[in-house]
């Protein structure tokens, strides 16, 4: 039985979860203010929160200075791609470890989140030269690939653990009416583990939108998706924090109005068989 | 299919064609700093004079270009056709073979013009294997108003004691306006920079001339003991932490008496937009202590061509262009004198115009104070002002730079310091084979 929550508890809760929330999200408010802020004001002591000279001119100079278009097209070609390519390997790889697991599964599904204990670093000569051999440096099919792979391990022990959620005995009733395996997957499992897709595809697309080690050190000129824009404007000798703080936002403001209109599912995926 | 359309689509192929042939595109890797960020938008002006040379710009924060330039260059990747180093990169990189060799740059462009220190910064075995784009070195920067408030005169040439005096006499924590600011950032360009340069005055040498690493000697010891003195007693809090970026930000909010670092700073501290206290700011070459030796550095970003570049010749003609007298009568045209590339060539500053900005017959002085060929007081087996032109030290001076920063920060002794400094020193030349 659910316990009776007074009105001052709940009041307590609502404030604590906005404490928490506007904590976790002032760093990006305060990306967003610097960016209508002038350099001068952006490192001003004390900080000036709200009550500025709003300006837009830091997005009219990174604008008139960088192409974002082809920077966001980029960063949208190889996080969806790649997100797309490692559903397409996972689901079935997923699939077959949650229902017909074998002896060594648990011990294939260690060693594949083993190898994203390994430092980017230690890997980046080889797969660079490799790159140059194939051609494939600075390209978006190149940099789809290496994400791809980069995140396999995460999205496939995430569908792993939705699938487990879902019955056995539910796809062996189907079996008995006759379905058959793709009818199986497609009209069974597939509406039952929609959610935890949903989620999976969503939080890779955050990982590979925001990844920022291969996709600065696999690019150059024709590659290079928005976190190489956001470099661009970062600078050890010179105060442009306004102006990087406008490149950020710009780089963040799609996944971030991604993100709110996807909240829904992804809370839904992400606590997926938390309550039984 | 007609006579007409097929003659179209032959009329095409050969458009593609030729448009493929007469284009050639050139990747250049650079910095975000305001000289290369205003070259990039006088791109017009390079494609009407070579319409045939396509530039693609690739613009890195310092140390994710160095890492990603030094990557493509070791392993030939061949992403990039003309490359902004600096001034550590192209000695070793030049002797290594991966650099093109600039000798053979057009007579117009006037090799003789380059200012001789940065040039020889630039030249192995008399190649030049990189055109220098913007030079700097240190100087101190002091406000004006508070000297005069303390009833005080900053030489042109300041000794450390002089800058001690004027530390405490500007210094008024109260008000949060502290004597002095210097780098106490770890990294081997950050506070190694500035304490390599210092102890270069203090008749200190990272090594002897057999490769001995010298953190031992008294001189180590005076240096940064003066450091310590100088930002415990003057420095604001926190410095530790505080690389240049930091420093500009207190100083153009008055809160430094002094700023020892670039000269390039002066064009930030003296813009009213961005400082509060532009019109009030002097400049001196950086101290000495009368050893013949001056606490600054010697800086250039260059562009250099990698070896192996299929674009060669376009990649030449864009680094003559971007490093010509010309280049600098253009942004002069466009953008005023003050905000030329400076550094790199006598005739700018012979130039009436240009002598008129404020900073430029100090930054002029403090680039040919420093040599760096010769850059200590004793002899020593490398070149180098704020670093030693070997491949080893950067990974080095950032672990050194770590345990200064440490003593800074009060987690260690200056003693400790030094003793780590000099056991690191000795341990990773050792595995280096010196």
């Amino acid at each position: 039985m659910a316990r009776a929550v007074t009105t001052q508890r709940k009041a307590l809760n609502t404030l604590a979860a906005w404490t928490v929330g506007l904590l976790i999200f002032f760093p990006i408010l305060w990306t967003i203010l610097t960016s209508f802020k002038t350099e001068a004001t952006a490192i001003a002591d004390p900080p000036v929160f709200l009550f500025f000279d709003w300006t837009t001119e830091n997005y009219s100079a990174v604008m008139q200075r960088s192409d974002y278009a082809e920077f966001l097209w980029n960063s949208i070609v190889i996080a969806g791609g790649s997100t797309i390519l490692g559903l397409i390997v996972a689901i079935p790889a997923a699939w077959s470890m949650a229902f017909v697991p074998s002896r060594r599964t648990k011990d294939i599904l260690l060693w594949m989140l083993s190898t994203k204990m390994l430092p980017a670093v230690g890997v980046l000569y080889p797969i660079y030269l490799m790159f140059i051999k194939l051609g494939l440096l600075d390209t978006k099919i190149g940099l789809t690939l290496v994400l791809m792979l980069i995140n396999l391990p995460i999205i496939v022990w995430m569908l792993y653990t939705y699938f487990r959620e879902i019955p056995g005995e539910i796809l062996e009733a189907a079996r008995m009416d006759g379905a058959s395996l793709r009818d199986e997957i497609l009209y069974v499992l597939t509406p039952m583990a929609v959610p935890g897709i949903a989620s999976t595809l969503l939080l890779n697309f955050i990982l590979a939108w925001n990844e920022a080690f291969w996709t600065l050190n696999l690019t150059a000129a024709k590659a290079a998706p928005l976190t190489a824009f956001i470099a661009s404007y970062s600078s050890p000798e010179g105060l442009f924090y306004a102006k990087l703080s406008a490149a950020s936002t710009m780089a963040i403001a799609p996944i971030l109005i991604m993100g709110w209109f996807s909240q829904k599912q992804l809370v839904r995926g992400l606590t997926f068989g938390a309550v039984k | 299919m007609s006579n007409s359309f097929r003659a179209l689509m032959g009329a095409c192929a050969i458009g593609a064609l030729a448009t493929a042939a007469s284009a050639e595109t050139i990747t250049v890797a650079t910095v975000n700093n305001g000289d290369m960020i205003r070259m990039q938008g006088l791109m017009d002006e390079f494609n009407a004079q070579y319409p045939d040379i396509e530039v693609e710009w690739v613009t890195l924060e310092e140390n994710v270009l160095r890492q990603r330039v030094t990557q493509d260059v070791a392993a030939k990747g061949g992403q990039f056709d003309v490359m902004t180093i600096g001034t550590y990169e192209v000695p070793i990189w030049g002797a290594q073979g991966w650099l093109v060799s600039l000798n053979d740059l057009p007579a117009e462009w006037d090799a003789d013009d380059i200012l001789p220190a940065i040039r020889g910064g630039l030249t192995v075995d008399g190649e030049l294997y990189a055109a220098p784009f913007y030079g700097e070195s240190s100087m101190v920067m002091y406000r004006k108003d508070l000297m005069d408030a303390a009833g005080m005169e900053m030489p042109d040439a300041p000794t450390w004691d002089d800058i001690a005096k004027a530390a405490e006499a500007m210094t008024d924590k109260d008000n949060e306006i502290y004597g002095i600011c210097l780098r106490g950032k770890a990294g081997w360009g950050e506070n190694m920079a500035f304490l390599t340069a210092m102890s270069n005055s203090f008749g200190a040498r990272w090594f002897d001339e057999n490769w001995t690493p010298q953190f031992d000697s008294e001189a180590w010891a005076t240096t940064i003991n003066t450091y310590m003195d100088l930002m415990n007693n003057y420095g604001p809090p926190g410095a530790s932490t505080n690389g240049f970026n930091e420093n500009l930000s207190l100083f153009q909010q008055g809160k430094c008496g002094m700023w020892i670092d670039a000269t390039v700073a002066a064009s930030f501290v003296t813009n009213p937009n961005d400082s509060t206290v532009a019109e009030h700011v002097g400049f001196a070459l950086a101290p000495d202590n009368g050893l013949g030796k001056r606490g600054n550095w010697l800086w250039a970003w260059s562009l250099g061509i990698p070896a192996g570049t299929d674009a060669e010749d376009a990649a030449k003609k864009f680094v003559a262009w971007a490093t010509s007298k010309e280049y600098t009568q253009l942004v002069a045209s466009k953008e005023g004198w003050a905000n030329v590339p400076p550094g790199t060539r006598t005739s700018l500053y012979e130039n009436e115009e240009y002598q008129k900005v404020p900073f430029a017959e100090m930054t002029l002085n403090s680039i040919n104070e420093a040599d760096p060929n010769q850059p200590t007081v004793d002899p020593v087996p490398y070149t180098g002002v704020q670093f030693v032109a070997i491949p080893e030290f950067a990974g080095i001076g950032t672990q050194v730079g770590q345990e200064f920063s440490a003593a800074l920060a009060g987690q260690q002794s200056v003693e400790q310091a030094l003793e780590n400094a000099q056991a690191i020193t000795t341990d990773e030349m050792e595995a280096a084979g010196y």
